[in-house]
């Protein structure tokens, strides 16, 4: 089974602080990490290999440093990476991004002389939280897909049966191969980096892919080929009237019930 | 293009603070625009010496923007019932619908859909374009987002808004790509511009650390994806009155490659949190499973419900459908009791928009009570017990 | 401080850190409330390539030796010290298979233990042969094709959850020392069977059991090296496995300080932090020099060892006495810091205070192995 997972290379946005005085991000010591719920996808995907044999390609769209997180997923057991990078897809929205990342795997598929079975991504980017590029992508490349799957039931070459988590509980889909699924933490434990995985890593070619070895239309990338655009940025606005109790804890209690008498 | 005026330039790093993005920075005393930069303009507001500006790409227009008009609302169906989240996006959409002088319209996609196009109208829907077929009895994205883009296509509204749930989450960045649309997710404010009629999208960004605004300067329709509780339904008038246009659409559109096999409800309470006009949420601080059992009897006797932040969820003290968080539910209740929550930026974008917030957390330090509008530091574990004690003393008189 | 690792080593430290901080920290807590063996972590070690750290390339395995395996394991017990436990043990266990084994004996079980799919412990306490190692009773007997054991061995770590079992007998009685042996027992075989596991103070995450040998019948080729050589395999595979000890208390200091200084810095009482109060700045300073000094120290000797010197019992024993001595001090310091709270459950410190005891015990007493220093400086001098 020859499998093709998107990975994004992300700020830690839980170490990203926003600073109220001058309304801007602290960045500094912020580390780039692999998207948490790529991770999972990777894993999945590994997985499926060691079941079904095949390969696992790990594809990112992102400036020349994130060849790091490709390395990782070698480091867990992708077997290898394609980076697609250039400047011209700088500001990239969601289109654009899902659009680039679709050529890119076309490309490789013609090269290889046949499709992926299976693409995998993780649910959403933790620092655009859009959750758009994985349907995006599947739209593109005429995919049957499912998102938000917490579990693969059963797999086959050919089909795939699995568990679509809803907001009320989940649905058990059966779609055929190929297809793309976008997935959530639910579905595996990711496993660490093997000291093999990191020797093969680190020897490893990352493959660095232009707009121009996609064939990509330069109406459709970056900036320009970006049906949204952002206008503003600004702070979050901060809540009104705080009050911390004080005294005893009986004392606090009794205040704190006081406030909440009309939800009574 | 974001343009540095090397004249004019004097590295004073300005810019470099202010940008949300890391994508401008200085350089041997001279600003460099990096890859990230996403035109957002904040730097050319605060630089003081006005050597920055943005030149136009000479984008080009996808669409005869004239030729779209019209707000519409993909209006939820499942199991027999439409989302709430579709009223809400009724409430809003009328508002819209209003500033811009047209009207506003429902898809809604279904079997059997009986008399529920009425409540669409009477939540504020003009129109309500229904396709009722067996064969959108389950949800499976290709048949509905197929459907609904080949409506939109013929119709050509101009926004279109969907509640940002499982489903909606799944089917409309399909469509939207497919369009060549732009689509903001997961939006918290939308409005219309005056000078041009565009709309405004609004929604947090970098897990919550900041908002960000947005626009769709050529393409159509723009696409909106709102949680649900973000926005407030009109009082139900059924007096409305609206017009159902039935709609069939073409076999080759209503086939599929999906197979739904069966669906499974959550087995946890019926309630869903989106619902509860009061919360009582627990976090790290319950320390184990156990602590849920106070929890829920602080829920119990506020007739609440029981949410929780990521970090008990990881920790398997209680399933994902009781996250709250960036990625987790959004909510909005009247009163979110935080108890044992640290209040990290990726929980509070899930719930700061509740009335009212009361966080009880041992650490003064916690995030938590920068929002709260109540805040008691103490030990959750000896706080919760009294409090019900209270509670129950004050219904007793 | 840069202890200037090569590439591979820091690759090494790297992982075992992702281990700790992704696998053991969660549920460090509730396997030491629950008495329960951390099955899935050992198998996240395996998936990692650790256990394959000190087996030589051509059994599948990475061919490093005792600094690697000090480094897994100071990262390991910075996470838990039962679960690095674990996994020192089954290197204790198959190391007598490493150094005597016949090659036959080699392929047979070290491309296994690379994997981790199998684990390995080592069997040589008795109820009645702990310090005195030479006072065990348990004893086997060929009878045609097959070696007949007869004992029972005591405490054995990882007993019961391990399928390799290397165990000392004596195979002449009335020679002593010099007439024991070593032999490969595996789970399954039969006359071999295990005895309750034991509720410890500490290192509750490590399977603790009695190993009941009544006439086990094992094949005569499960001999590991010549007749009589057993205490010899002994004493290099307690030589060897020391540095790794000594590192589970380098771990251990360092998660005690990690905890100790943080809490004192946002502890207020008097109006300051009580990091700034003398007192306890010289306990967290005299924390950190012990700790950097029985990291050089450690690192040192396993970097001796993995020379092949001539004479490594003083280096082997004297690392293992100062870290595990540092450890005990430094997490008793540690819950003295966090005072009251260190008391608690809640506060992990606790947890590594009754965990570091152990390491003043186990592989050896400190007391032992201050007879062995002094003994070699006996030697040196004369």
């Amino acid at each position: 089974m020859n499998i093709l997972v998107c990975i994004k290379q992300v700020p830690d946005t839980k170490d990203v602080r926003l600073d109220p005085e001058t309304n801007t991000l602290a960045r500094s010591g912020v580390e780039s990490i692999m998207n948490p719920f790529d991770r999972h996808a990777l894993e999945e995907g590994v997985r499926l290999r060691e079941e079904h044999g095949g390969r696992v390609t790990a594809l990112s769209m992102g400036p020349p440093q994130a060849e790091e997180v490709l390395r990782e997923a070698i480091s867990c057991g992708a077997d290898d990476g394609v980076l697609v990078s250039d400047r011209a897809f700088a500001g990239a929205d969601t289109w654009a991004t899902s659009y680039t990342l679709a050529r890119t795997i076309e490309t490789i598929e013609a090269e290889n002389g046949e499709k992926f079975h299976l693409v995998l991504c993780g649910k959403q980017a933790i620092d655009g939280d859009t959750a758009q590029v994985g349907p995006g992508v599947a739209g593109r490349l005429n995919l049957p897909y499912v998102t938000c799957v917490q579990k693969i039931r059963q797999s086959t070459d050919s089909s795939l049966q699995v568990e679509r988590m809803m907001d009320d509980g989940y649905d058990v889909v059966a779609l055929p191969l190929p297809a793309l699924l976008t997935v959530v933490k639910d579905i595996n434990e990711p496993r660490v980096p093997s000291l093999k995985g990191k020797m093969r890593a680190r020897k490893a070619d990352i493959r660095v892919m232009s707009a121009a070895d996609v064939q990509a239309d330069s109406a459709c990338i970056g900036l320009a080929g970006s049906p949204t655009r952002v206008v503003d940025v600004f702070a979050p606005q901060p809540r009104g009237e705080r009050t911390i109790f004080a005294g005893t804890l009986e004392e606090q209690v009794e205040q704190l019930v006081e406030r909440l008498e009309s939800y009574l | 293009m974001l343009i540095v005026d090397v004249e004019k330039c004097i590295g004073c790093g300005v810019c470099e603070e202010t940008c949300a993005f890391g994508a401008i920075t200085v350089e041997d005393g001279l600003a460099v625009v990096g890859d990230g930069c996403t035109l957002c303009g904040s730097c050319v507001d605060n630089c003081e010496v006005e050597a920055l500006h943005i030149e136009d790409d000479g984008r080009i227009a996808r669409v005869d923007k004239d030729e779209w008009s019209g707000i519409w609302v993909y209006a939820e169906w499942r199991g027999g019932e439409v989302a709430p989240v579709s009223y809400e996006l009724l409430g809003i959409g009328s508002r819209l619908a209003e500033q811009r002088g047209v009207e506003l319209s429902a898809v809604l996609m279904g079997a059997d859909l009986g008399d529920l196009p009425e409540s669409l109208i009477a939540a504020g829907a003009d129109v309500v374009y229904e396709i009722d077929d067996p064969a959108l009895a389950p949800f499976r994205e290709d048949v509905y987002g197929a459907v609904l883009e080949d409506l939109i296509r013929t119709h050509r509204p101009e926004v279109v808004l969907a509640g940002a749930t499982a489903m909606g989450r799944s089917v409309i960045p399909q469509v939207a790509t497919s369009l060549g649309a732009g689509l903001t997710a997961d939006c918290t404010g939308l409005e219309i511009r005056r000078q041009d009629g565009a709309l405004l999208q609004t929604r947090p960004a970098f897990g919550g650390n900041i908002m960000a605004t947005i626009e769709c300067p050529d393409s159509r329709p723009q696409m909106a994806t709102v949680r649900p509780r973000v926005m407030k339904a009109l009082e139900p008038d059924a007096e409305r009155s609206g017009r159902r246009i039935a709609v069939k659409p073409q076999v080759e559109l209503l086939r599929s490659r999906v197979e739904v096999l069966e669906s499974v409800m959550g087995e946890e309470e019926q309630v869903n949190i989106h619902e509860a006009d009061i919360l009582v949420a627990g976090g790290r601080g319950l320390e184990d499973e156990k602590g849920f059992e106070l929890i829920r009897e602080l829920a119990a006797e506020l007739g609440g419900a029981v949410s929780a932040s990521r970090a008990a969820v990881d920790a398997g003290w209680i399933s994902y459908p009781h996250q709250v968080g960036q990625t987790g539910k959004t909510v909005c209740p009247k009163l979110y009791i935080a108890c044992g929550i640290s209040g990290a930026v990726q929980h509070a974008v899930g719930m700061q928009s509740s009335e009212t917030i009361v966080a009880i957390n041992r650490d003064r330090q916690a995030p938590i009570f920068d929002i709260a509008t109540y805040g008691l530091v103490g030990d959750l574990f000896e706080v919760i017990p009294l409090l019900i004690k209270k509670i129950r003393e004050r219904r007793g008189q | 401080m840069d202890y200037f690792l090569s590439e591979e080593q820091q690759m090494i430290v790297d992982i075992a850190r992702q281990i700790t901080d992704e696998k053991i920290i969660p549920v460090r807590a509730e396997l030491d409330e629950k008495n329960e063996f951390a099955t899935s972590i050992m198998q996240d070690i395996a998936k990692a390539d650790l256990f394959g750290l000190f087996v030589p390339e051509e059994y599948g395995g990475f061919g490093g030796g005792c600094f690697e395996i000090a480094l897994a394991l100071e990262q390991l017990a910075r996470g838990c010290v039962g679960v690095a436990t674990s996994y020192a043990a089954s290197a204790l266990g198959i190391f007598p298979v490493l150094f005597s084994g016949s090659k036959e004996m080699k392929e047979k079980y070290l491309p296994d233990i690379a994997t981790g799919s199998r684990w390995a412990a080592f069997g040589l306490t008795e109820a009645g042969a702990g310090s005195d190692a030479g006072g065990i009773k348990t004893t086997a007997v060929l009878d045609g094709d097959e070696w007949v054991l007869n004992g029972t061995k005591q405490w054995i770590t990882n007993g019961g959850e391990s399928q390799i079992y290397t165990i000392v007998a004596l195979t002449d009685p009335t020679k002593g020392a010099r007439g024991a042996s070593i032999f490969v027992v595996e789970d399954g075989d039969p006359g071999f069977s295990y005895g309750k596991k034991e509720d410890k103070m500490g290192i509750r995450s490590s399977a603790t059991r009695e190993l009941i040998l009544k006439d086990c019948r094992i094949p005569a080729d499960r001999i590991v090296g010549r007749k009589g050589t057993g205490f010899i395999t002994v004493m290099k595979t307690l030589d060897v496995s020391r540095p790794g000890i000594a590192s589970l208390g380098l771990g251990l200091g360092q998660a005690a300080l990690d905890e100790a200084v943080p809490y004192a810095k946002q502890r207020i009482q008097f109006g300051k932090p009580i990091i700034s109060f003398q007192a306890v700045q010289h306990m967290l300073a005299d924390m950190a020099m012990q700790l950097e000094a029985a990291r050089a120290l450690v690192y040192a000797a396993a970097k001796h060892i993995d020379a092949h010197p001539k004479k490594m019992s003083k280096a082997s024993s004297m690392c293992k006495v100062f870290a595990t001595d540092m450890a005990m001090k430094v997490t008793t310091d540690a819950v003295q810091v966090l005072g009251g709270y260190g008391y608690m459950k809640e506060y992990p410190v606790e947890k590594m205070m009754r965990d570091a005891k152990i390491l003043q015990i186990y592989e050896g007493t400190n007391q032992i192995q201050r007879n062995v220093i002094g003994q070699e400086l006996n030697k040196e001098y004369s």
